[in-house]
């Protein structure tokens, strides 16, 4: 193990290296960029024995990718924003096809106005196509997550795509001190892909990608949706056993001083970083306040959420992203799902600053019952 | 219950699906003209002619092909 | 007998055919015939990709499917790019010697599917790419396609009081994948199966990334009876409507030539797409066709 200082993107590069993926198609995007160099650079110095594809396009690279990874090879790939809306046709694909890659997205806004600032609206209309997605935090959750999400989507039970969620600048081009596992204890954590459900091999033909017909789509659909329901045991067994190894204990979400909390702040990604310190400070003023961290946003890990919640009051959920006409993806799915007060804001997007202000006004808006149940924070006035 | 991802495991599969119901001519071939020239074999997009010229009535779906085809006019298409 | 093949025994005729009986293909399909020569060309050790099309709805209606070899689809327009993913991995794991070939419609490969096949072809990656033309969108039911000639109707190129059909010339597909430098490259017809099959074979041996446009009449969208697929085709080069040639290694070859020309009306008659055609516009498309001809020496 070594300890190196370095940007989410290095760190998701490293975890890629040490997943030992076969087929890396990959089109550079801003701030994806750098994964996409530093995969090249480890192929061109033999640090990785895989193939780089040099695709021209994002839709390429994840058909590309599930190309591969149904010839049954590890896949690693990787974008942001234009270039994840690009390769939406093929998402669903990927996960009808139960092709069990990981694709790490580094969260930036959507066009128009052409924007290249982070928030999460671009995974966030990706939500149905039937990927995992996991939001990290810093640059050592990104590593972490990358590999544990090999894991959990190789798993016979879930067999669908895992996408990491990591935020664009905020984590991707910011530099902290992250651990870099040894290639030994990974391969013991992260054994070889080895697919039996699906596998394009002249010794065994099998066709994949069929055409299916009302009397099978709907089951085939369903598959999937007991494959994600599944994979909530699968992901909290794969932290549990990356813990084992690694001594990081992650889950499906992480509760921050949530226990006797009567207000609970809920958030993804490195947003989760500046509301914490919040956190710190009300709690110092006898403020009963906590924070509810998501990290597994699909599957929605409602049991877990519930079990966080149960003793507040409020919700205050912070999206940076937007369902227009409605609110946040995260404040409509926990108002759908968990059954308390909630209110939703929206943040950030396209890289407006989350300052503590912003945060200390969602709590003062929560406490005092808003107008609005959404509402937008750091709107210019005029 | 469906495979996983629809996966379909058995090749050639299709057979299943008996195409000659669709049928409304059939080709008869008088093997006494037959030359051999395996147009009929090479040209049907049904796999249905195998290589002694044997048709095989389960697929055969009555295109006409292989009577057109035939320089020796050995394949005649009859009302089923 | 309109019968112009030389001789006997075309191609060899394996014991085992590896495209399947019982496909829904319509009678008379002409993109069957070509994948049927294709793939027992090949053998047993190849990986098929297909587009979305007729070829992948006829072949795989879930839980059947017609093909004898390992099939993967994803989409429409990427199968270029599929192909590059199969490619891949297959040769990472030391499979060098397993043939990866790539089916696409007109619409697959010359419109939609555009950018994906030129990044594969680009990249060079040891594949075949075949494109069975048909010359409009046939499994949507007859849409003109960028290879859709002048003059023929479809549904969204129609005839009327204000059109003859499609006013442009087709997409000249083969020359674009002759300037990406590609080792080979070839245009076929179905009607000319000894051709097609040398042709694959060479495109499968290249090392490299091969293509080949197959033109493949279509019973269904064209408008001729189904018994007469082989016939339009042999009517298209004979008339120079389809020009039979390879760019082998940058080396231009005919690789059959019509003992006389045909005029291309005889080829236009029989199909009920260009049956509204004016003699003044039948004339055009001579002259297109003896242009094209001219530019090709034929």
């Amino acid at each position: 193990m070594i300890r190196e200082v370095m940007t989410a993107n290095k760190a998701v590069a490293e975890a890629a290296r040490l997943a030992k993926p076969q087929v890396i198609p990959v089109y550079p995007i801003t701030p994806q960029t750098t994964i996409s160099e530093y995969l090249a650079q480890y192929v061109a110095d033999e640090k990785i024995d895989a193939k780089y594809v040099k695709v021209e396009s994002e839709h390429s690279a994840i058909s590309a990718a599930v190309g591969a990874s149904a010839t049954g090879v590890r896949v690693f790939t990787a974008t942001s924003s234009q270039g994840l809306m690009l390769m939406h046709e093929i998402l669903f694909a990927a996960a009808g096809m139960r092709t069990p890659f990981v694709l790490a997205d580094a969260n930036r806004a959507i066009s128009a106005p052409l924007n290249i600032w982070n928030d999460q609206q671009d995974s966030i209309a990706q939500r149905d196509a039937g990927w995992l997605q996991i939001y990290v935090e810093n640059a050592q959750e990104a590593l972490d997550t990358t590999l544990m999400a090999y894991k959990i989507s190789e798993n016979p039970k879930v067999l669908l795509p895992s996408m990491v969620c990591l935020d664009g600048f905020i984590l991707t081009h910011t530099v902290e001190p992250v651990e870099i596992p040894d290639q030994e204890p990974v391969d013991e954590f992260l054994p070889p892909y080895k697919a039996e459900h699906a596998f394009l091999d002249p010794k065994n033909p099998m066709s994949i990608g069929n055409l299916a017909d009302p009397d099978y789509y709907l089951e085939a659909r369903h598959d999937m949706q007991v494959a994600m329901e599944n994979s909530i045991e699968v992901i909290q067994q794969t932290c549990d056993e990356f813990a084992e190894i690694f001594g990081r204990k992650y889950g499906l979400v992480e509760p921050y001083k949530t226990e006797d909390a009567e207000i609970i702040f809920v958030a993804m990604g490195s947003l989760c970083s500046t509301i914490r310190v919040i956190v710190d400070q009300l709690r110092e003023k006898g403020e009963k306040v906590g924070l509810l961290k998501i990290r597994a946003y699909r599957p929605f890990p409602v049991e877990a959420i519930d079990e966080a919640v149960k003793n507040c009051e409020k919700l205050a959920v912070i999206d940076k992203n937007v369902t227009f006409g409605i609110g946040g993806a995260l404040y409509t799915d926990i108002k759908a799902k968990i059954h308390k007060d909630a209110y939703g804001f929206i943040a950030g997007l396209g890289g407006r600053d989350i300052t503590p202000e912003a945060i200390l006004e969602v709590y003062e808006k929560t406490k005092n019952v808003p107008e609005k149940e959404v509402t937008w924070i750091g709107l210019k006035e005029d | 219950m469906v495979n996983i991802g629809c996966v379909i495991t058995t090749p050639g599969s299709s057979k299943n699906n008996k195409t000659g119901s669709w049928r409304t001519f059939k080709p008869i071939l008088d093997k006494e003209k037959c030359i051999d020239c395996d147009n009929c074999i090479v040209f049907c997009p049904d796999s249905s002619v195998n290589k002694q010229h044997d048709i095989d009535y389960d697929y055969c779906k009555g295109c006409g092909i292989c009577a057109h085809e035939c320089p020796s006019d050995a394949i005649e298409m009859v009302k089923e | 007998m309109d019968w112009t093949q030389g001789g006997l025994k075309m191609v060899d005729i394996p014991d085992k055919n590896l495209l399947a009986p019982g496909h829904r293909g319509c009678a008379g399909c002409g993109a069957s015939i070509a994948v049927k020569l294709a793939l027992n060309a090949l053998g047993e050790n190849t990986v098929a990709i297909s587009a979305t099309g007729c070829l992948e709805v006829m072949t795989t209606p879930y839980p059947e499917t017609a093909w004898e070899v390992p099939f993967i689809h994803v989409a429409f327009e990427n199968s270029g790019a599929v192909a590059s993913g199969v490619e891949s991995a297959l040769r990472i794991q030391g499979k060098d010697d397993v043939n990866v070939i790539a089916f696409g419609g007109d619409g697959g490969t010359v419109d939609i599917g555009l950018q994906s096949l030129s990044g594969a072809m680009e990249r060079g990656h040891n594949m075949t790419y075949i494109c069975y033309d048909n010359e409009a969108y046939m499994n949507t039911g007859i849409q003109r396609s960028g290879a859709t000639p002048f003059g023929a109707t479809t549904t969204t190129s129609p005839m009327g009081s204000a059109s003859f059909g499609e006013d442009k010339p087709k997409k000249n597909m083969p020359m674009i994948m002759a300037a990406h430098g590609i080792p080979y490259v070839a245009t076929a017809s179905i009607a000319y199966p000894e051709d097609f099959v040398k042709k694959v074979k060479k495109a499968a041996e290249t090392k490299g990334a091969a293509y080949i446009h197959l033109q493949q009449p279509c019973t269904t969208g064209w408008g001729f009876s189904s018994d007469r697929t082989i016939e339009m085709g042999r009517l298209a080069v004979e008339t120079g409507s389809w020009i039979l040639y390879e760019i082998e290694n940058g080396k231009f070859d005919i690789t059959y030539r019509p003992e006389e020309r045909k005029p291309v009306k005889e080829y236009l008659a029989p199909q009920k797409r260009f049956r509204h055609l004016s003699d003044e516009l039948i004339e055009k498309i001579q002259k297109y066709v003896d242009a094209e001809c001219a530019e090709l020496g034929l």
